[in-house]
């Protein structure tokens, strides 16, 4: 039932169009003032993509939304959606559905009415309109609830009811604007999981704007990490995580310790960065512009470390200060020398390491010789 | 818990202030209500024997007949277009930055601080300058001016409550600027612009001081044939036109209430 909702093939069409990107963004600059909010974004988002715009407050991802959207007008560069130029087209035109914070639910309509705004300013004919609203109330489990105002609705149904009216209208595009922000944590995971669900049976390509990096790394195909205004790094969730191109997409996504250490060389497109006698091989494109010899930091995820006996060789001595249960793994802080007396964050899963590696105990940390990167010395941490 | 005697006296004596207060806001209302049943044609408190000749004379009495067609006329002009020219400028006001914003706004909400003795004179002045007539025309457009403040307060604050995202979500499930503003905006305005419109209707209804200056005998609303009135006589006929008065303002506030609900009309209860 819910295929009906989903677009249909456009006969008029010639395969080749099916090559072009769902939405795309050339270059688009918006200043306020003398302020940049964004800065030259290049993005290509391909058909049935779920793109996460992640980053802090203030980085633009807002501004970028709401460019696609047509909210706002750009002062420089091009938007294309479905591979027609759209950059002069009212927003109203654009064919663009979108979730808000709030969920931005017409408070003196009913639910049916919310649902079928958008079929009404299409004049699409009042049966065909009925039926529809009828598939979208039951695509997000909310048959029977027509007649209801919003109101009346917890915020997880207010959230389905503004999901169902961006939907029904096969909108080009999905944006969602930090939809999870206002529900409570419990409610938060199943509706993206739904959401998640909804959106692959639709094939719906969709933009999708979060602070929260946990939302974004569990939910996206591809994730575009922002600050200040620039787009940082455009990659699938497991590759920012593990490839973070800069300082800063590793320090905002994910947890990780920096600890200074020291370039000794470069190998092909690799590097090897040295913390006292331990060797860690870290990819070389961060570093090169360095020489061997000069300063670097080592980003480390709290699951990379492991703990071990302080003796022997190649570890780096230390102390635990605190434990933290965090039910299904233990954070462990390390206060050790080698980071220059800063606490290290580890990560270890199930609950004997509690008992194993009490707080004042002395332990050593293991570095892995791959999987960790490196960046230069100083610049800009989230 | 006991508590002091001091607590307690503090208590009883809190009690009677507020009655006292209660009682000095209706008291004027109260004496006057129960001096429009004297049969006698005095203006006296407590009456001697009960009557509803006054109420008769005030209802007869041509002036007042006059002066209430006059007047009704003058309210439905005078707030009809203050809602439309002051909702124009709310919304200017709110959506817009544009230069001398700030001191348009002023002027606008100035006749809160000029005395509407003042305007009345200056309209009084500037029409027998001009050589217009003292019709209508006159008295609408010095009541337009008097209760703009009111309308654009009413308008403003109901826009400062209006979600804009609602007005976005809209636009972006394809509704043209123009079906927008009809079936998003002005239906969630509409509790503002009717506690304006209702407003501006009491004040224009009501309004005495500039309304003596630009109205002639051919114009004169109800509360300037009311003072022409006690200028002559001075029988129970304005204290029973007074609880008529009464009487028909509390109807309408009822009326509205029902509809709209007290909280809306008086713009304190915004649906979000």
């Amino acid at each position: 039932m819910s295929i009906s909702l989903a677009e249909p093939v456009r006969s008029g069409r010639r395969d080749d169009v099916r090559s072009e990107a769902a939405v795309r963004l050339d270059g688009v600059t918006k200043r306020f003032g003398s302020h940049t909010a964004l800065h030259e974004a290049w993005l290509r988002i391909e058909r049935g993509e779920f793109m996460t715009l992640l980053g802090p407050s203030g980085c633009g991802k807002t501004t970028l939304l709401n460019l696609i959207a047509g909210f706002l007008e750009v002062d420089g560069g091009e938007i294309f959606i479905d591979g027609s130029l759209v950059t002069e087209t009212p927003a109203h035109r654009r064919e663009i559905g979108i979730v808000f914070q709030n969920y931005a639910l017409f408070p003196h309509m009913s639910v049916a009415r919310n649902i079928g705004y958008g079929l009404r300013m299409r004049g699409v004919p009042k049966a065909e309109a009925a039926r529809r609203v009828e598939q979208a109330l039951a695509l997000v489990k909310l048959s029977g609830y027509e007649d209801r105002r919003p109101r009346e609705l917890s915020g997880g149904q207010q959230q389905r009811v503004a999901l169902a009216r961006a939907l029904v209208i096969r909108p080009k595009v999905l944006l969602l604007d930090e939809p999870f922000s206002a529900l409570d944590k419990n409610l938060r995971g199943s509706m993206q999981v739904e959401l998640k669900e909804i959106q692959r049976k639709l094939g719906v390509t969709t933009v999708f704007v979060t602070h929260d990096q946990g939302e974004a790394l569990s939910m996206s195909d591809r994730i575009a990490v922002m600050s200040a205004g620039r787009i940082r790094q455009i990659a699938a969730p497991d590759d920012v995580y593990r490839q973070p191109a800069d300082r800063f997409v590793a320090s905002f996504v994910g947890d990780a310790n920096v600890i200074p250490a020291r370039l000794a060389e470069r190998r092909g497109d690799m590097a090897v960065a040295v913390l006292g006698d331990i060797a860690v091989t870290v990819p070389g494109q961060p570093l090169a512009d360095l020489s061997p010899g000069a300063p670097v930091d080592l980003f480390l995820r709290p699951e990379q470390i492991r703990v071990t006996d302080p003796a022997g060789a190649e570890v780096l001595p230390g102390t635990v200060t605190a434990q933290v249960f965090q039910g299904d793994h233990i954070d462990v802080y390390v206060q050790t020398p080698a980071a220059g007396d800063r606490r290290l964050l580890v990560r270890l899963p199930g609950p004997e390491a509690a008992g194993r590696w009490p707080v004042g105990a002395r332990v050593g940390l293991t570095v892995p010789a791959t999987g960790a990167v490196a960046f230069p010395t100083g610049g800009d941490d989230a | 818990m006991r508590r002091s005697l001091a607590d307690r006296s503090l208590s009883v004596l809190g009690r009677l202030l507020v009655v006292a207060i209660l009682g000095f806001v209706v008291l004027p209302a109260a004496v006057v209500t129960i001096a429009a049943f004297n049969s006698k044609a005095i203006l006296s408190f407590p009456p001697d024997s009960l009557s509803f000749r006054w109420f008769r004379q005030a209802l007869t009495y041509d002036d007042f007949r006059s002066g209430f067609r006059s007047g009704i006329v003058v309210t439905l002009w005078a707030s009809t277009l203050a809602l439309v020219v002051g909702a124009a400028f709310a919304f200017a006001l709110h959506r817009y930055r544009f230069r001398f914003r700030s001191a348009i706004e002023g002027v606008l909400l100035s006749p809160l601080i000029i005395p509407h003795f003042t305007i009345g004179l200056g309209l009084l002045m500037l029409s027998a300058q001009a050589g217009l007539p003292r019709g209508y025309g006159l008295v609408v457009f010095c009541h337009v001016v008097l209760v703009l403040p009111f309308v654009m307060r009413s308008v403003y604050i109901s826009l400062e409550n209006l979600d804009l995202r609602l007005e976005l979500a809209a636009t972006s499930l394809g509704a043209s600027p123009g079906r927008v503003l009809l079936t998003i905006t002005l239906p969630l305005l509409l509790p503002g612009l009717v506690s304006g419109w209702l407003f501006a209707a009491i004040l224009s209804f009501n309004e005495f001081t500039a309304t003596l200056f630009v109205t002639t005998q051919r114009t004169q609303t109800l509360p300037v044939a009311m003072y022409n009135y006690v200028r002559e006589y001075a029988d129970p006929t304005l204290a029973a036109l007074s609880v008529i008065y009464i009487a028909a303002t509390a109807a309408l506030l009822g009326f509205a209430n029902a509809y709209l609900g007290l909280g809306k009309v008086l713009n304190v209860d915004q649906p979000r």
